[in-house]
């Protein structure tokens, strides 16, 4: 169960973002994720309620993308679509290739709702009183 | 994966943040912040604070990880008993609790660094920072780090080592490669433990621990080791000298920042402010 120590991870960069721009919550939280980070997303989005609970990402939406597991061939040069544990080239067969995706774990984009900021919107309403 | 320079980008990803992709829509009044950082990004941070400390003091670190069980602590004690006298070691033992391993190990005359994680499954990089408050690096060549014994969770933490080597015990079975894909593709190099057994446990077959191997792209070298008769030793011990050289090497030609050179022995308080903000204003269209 490393997925909550991670989870905290992810918490402490999104609450220090949200500090940072002044932030009134955090409404929406995207993670990008392959197979071979070693982190399993449904253990993740489970642990998020319990590590954000009081936080000012407390109702924020946890969004993941998964993204696929894509291989350069070393010898013939061809990029492939792979399996965790069958990462050779689906062109030539051969076993020696670099990973291109698919071991990411990454913190892509925050979505903040700013504090004390005036939409246009909202200046044209009190622009009306 | 670095956080600096874009390279986070890959394929798999660049077409949520290109223009009308997923990544670029927000709602008015609100603001969508473009982060890309790894969700371990404080772990990796403190692993490479670790590793700039062994390089001060020319110490090449190994991180020790398989299944409990797998004979790490009893491929450390033969090491010890075989290695050259001359290089000096101190080995950091990672357990949900006990001393055990360490005892076992201070037997040997070596100085062993116990940390009890309690209920956490790994080892993380800030375990590994404050078990070198207690050590003075300038007295050892070699830290051996043997990690919570498990497959899964000690991959994704970075302790600031410069190889991982995977043990791979004979009675496990010979497929583990396959199954547990991501702890595999960490190793540097991969040991068949206990191969005093292959004899009697004869459906290990070494070689399709191998191709298991080669199926996720590993290009580790495989060594057969029983820390018991001592068999395959002598690869080993070169494997660890091959290591000690490549890392001198690689510091003559990339000496370490003077930055972070403070004394890490005894007791102090240090708190590091290294902001690596990444962060950037995405497409906000109001």
């Amino acid at each position: 169960m490393h997925e909550l120590s991670i989870c905290q991870s992810l918490m402490n960069q999104v609450e220090r973002i949200a500090l940072e721009r002044n932030a009134q919550c955090v409404t929406s939280i995207i993670i990008g994720m392959g197979p071979l980070s070693g982190v399993e997303a449904e253990l993740l989005k489970n642990a998020y309620p319990i590590i954000s609970a009081g936080t000012i990402a407390e109702h924020a939406e946890l969004i993941i993308e998964y993204l696929p597991i894509l291989v350069k061939c070393d010898q013939c040069g061809s990029e492939t679509a792979a399996l965790p544990n069958k990462l050779v080239c689906k062109q030539c067969g051969d076993w020696r290739t670099t990973l291109v995706s698919g071991d990411e774990l990454l913190l892509m984009s925050v979505e903040l709702e700013k504090q004390k900021e005036m939409t246009t919107h909202a200046l044209h309403k009190e622009a009306l009183h | 994966m670095c956080d600096t320079c874009g390279c986070n980008i890959t394929h798999g990803n660049e077409n949520l943040i290109r223009p009308g992709g997923k990544l670029a829509k927000t709602e008015s009044g609100k603001e969508a912040v473009t982060v890309l950082h790894s969700l371990l990004h404080e772990n990796d941070h403190t692993a490479q604070h670790n590793r700039d400390h062994f390089d001060q003091h020319n110490v090449l670190t190994i991180n020790l990880m398989s299944s409990p069980g797998a004979g790490k602590t009893a491929l450390l004690e033969a090491t010890i008993q075989q290695l050259d006298p001359n290089l000096r070691i101190a080995v950091i033992e990672g357990d949900l609790e006990t001393e055990n391993d360490a005892e076992r190990i201070r037997k040997h005359g070596v100085k062993a660094i116990q940390i009890a994680t309690g209920s956490a499954c790994h080892l993380d990089a800030h375990m590994i920072h404050q078990a070198l408050h207690n050590l003075d690096l300038s007295e050892f060549d070699i830290v051996f780090i043997e990690n919570v014994g498990n497959l899964v969770c000690p991959a994704s933490f970075d302790l600031g080592q410069h190889k991982n080597v995977t043990l791979l015990s004979v009675p496990e079975g010979d497929d583990k490669p396959a199954k547990y894909p991501v702890m595999f593709r960490t190793a540097d190099l991969v040991m068949i433990s206990k191969s005093d057994l292959l004899p009697i446990l004869d459906d290990f077959k070494p070689e399709n621990a191998k191709r298991y191997l080669r199926d996720i792209a590993s290009t580790a070298p495989v060594i057969e080791l029983s820390s018991k008769d001592k068999a395959g030793m002598p690869l080993w011990l070169d494997w660890i000298s091959q290591q000690i050289i490549i890392r001198k090497n690689y510091l003559e030609e990339h000496p370490v920042s003077a930055g972070h050179a403070h004394d890490h022995h005894g007791h102090h308080h240090h708190e590091h402010h290294h902001e690596h903000h990444n962060t950037s204003n995405m497409d906000t269209p109001d």
